[in-house]
């Protein structure tokens, strides 16, 4: 019975943060914290975004990467875009980018859109 | 072509560089070679995260002038822009001395014709679409420099890059209000 309690307890948590990640605007998002460097479909100071969950990391054609991030062998999936939203520097010691996003629903949402943005 | 100012360099960055490469330099003097090569790692890592951005800067740079010598800018906003344009140039200017001085090579800036295909210039078509493309960089860089604020080794750096995202905040207020949008309903919408 208490089991269940607890079980029943988790699921009200978990739907509570799903329906806040849901709030979000995972498009104005990735604008908001993304923007300034990255873009979907073009390289600016970052490279484009369009295709990158699960592509290596470092692997954009053209693109001068930092050292540590081209000679890395992660592949972009939920885990590792995870850890490098939440600080790049101890996913990959020497890169680059160094923009930490903070809040895990964030995080999450920002997540979310890369891995539909084709 | 509109001609856009480009203010004197400013050197406002400056006594922090010095500050960091000194570390390095006691510590050689001191026999301690390991500090001396951390203080050093400290310093190249900054220098990239000064060199990120610079590239914003450049890039902030072309895109106003992208905006200002499109035609459809209108007065005042036209002056707005050079004004903000004007900022940029003195952050560039600022970044390059301090990268220098602590022994890194300033990101060199691409052609005007690298950036309009990056930003998609030619989709502009009317001082709306000019000032929307704004608004988007300058709240990106904004949020780019608070991110990279706790990776930096040298909190006085840490504090130039909280006064550029002021800078860069003020102007995306100015934009947002050009536009007639309203303001966030929400403290804290910066940075998190």
């Amino acid at each position: 019975m208490r089991a269940h309690h607890v079980a029943l307890t988790c699921l009200a948590v978990l739907a509570t943060q799903a329906g806040a990640d849901e709030a979000l605007d995972a498009k104005a998002l990735y604008e908001a914290r993304c923007g300034g460097c990255h873009a979907l479909d073009a390289d600016r100071t970052g490279p484009h975004h369009a295709g990158v969950y699960g592509r290596r990391a470092g692997s954009v054609a053209g693109f001068a990467y930092s050292p540590a991030l081209a000679g890395s062998r992660i592949v972009w999936n939920e885990v590792t875009l995870e850890r490098w939203l939440r600080d790049p520097e101890a996913l990959i010691p020497g890169q680059r980018m160094n923009v930490r996003v903070s809040d895990p629903a964030e995080r999450r949402a920002i997540i979310g859109y890369l891995r539909a943005a084709r | 072509m509109t001609t856009l100012l480009v203010p004197a360099r400013r050197s406002f960055l400056s006594s922090s560089g010095k500050a960091t490469l000194s570390v390095a330099a006691i510590a050689l003097l001191a026999g301690r070679a390991d500090l001396a090569s951390a203080a050093a790692g400290d310093a190249a890592r900054d220098v990239d995260i000064l060199n990120v951005a610079l590239g914003l800067e450049h890039e902030a740079i072309n895109a106003y002038q992208l905006g200002a010598t499109s035609g459809l800018l209108q007065k005042p906003v036209l002056d707005v822009a050079v004004l903000f344009q004007s900022h940029h140039k003195s952050h560039r200017d600022a970044l390059i001395t301090t990268i220098e001085k602590m022994g890194g090579k300033p990101v060199a800036e691409k052609s005007i014709n690298d950036y309009a295909k990056a930003l998609n210039a030619a989709s502009l078509t009317s001082q709306a679409d000019v000032l929307n493309l704004a608004a988007r960089l300058e709240m990106g860089a904004t949020n780019a420099y608070l991110g990279v604020i706790p990776a930096f080794k040298d909190h006085n750096l840490a504090q130039i890059a909280g006064r550029l995202a002021a800078d860069e905040t003020m102007h995306w207020t100015a934009l947002t209000s050009a536009l007639g949008r309203p303001l966030p309903t929400k403290a804290l919408s910066f940075g998190a």
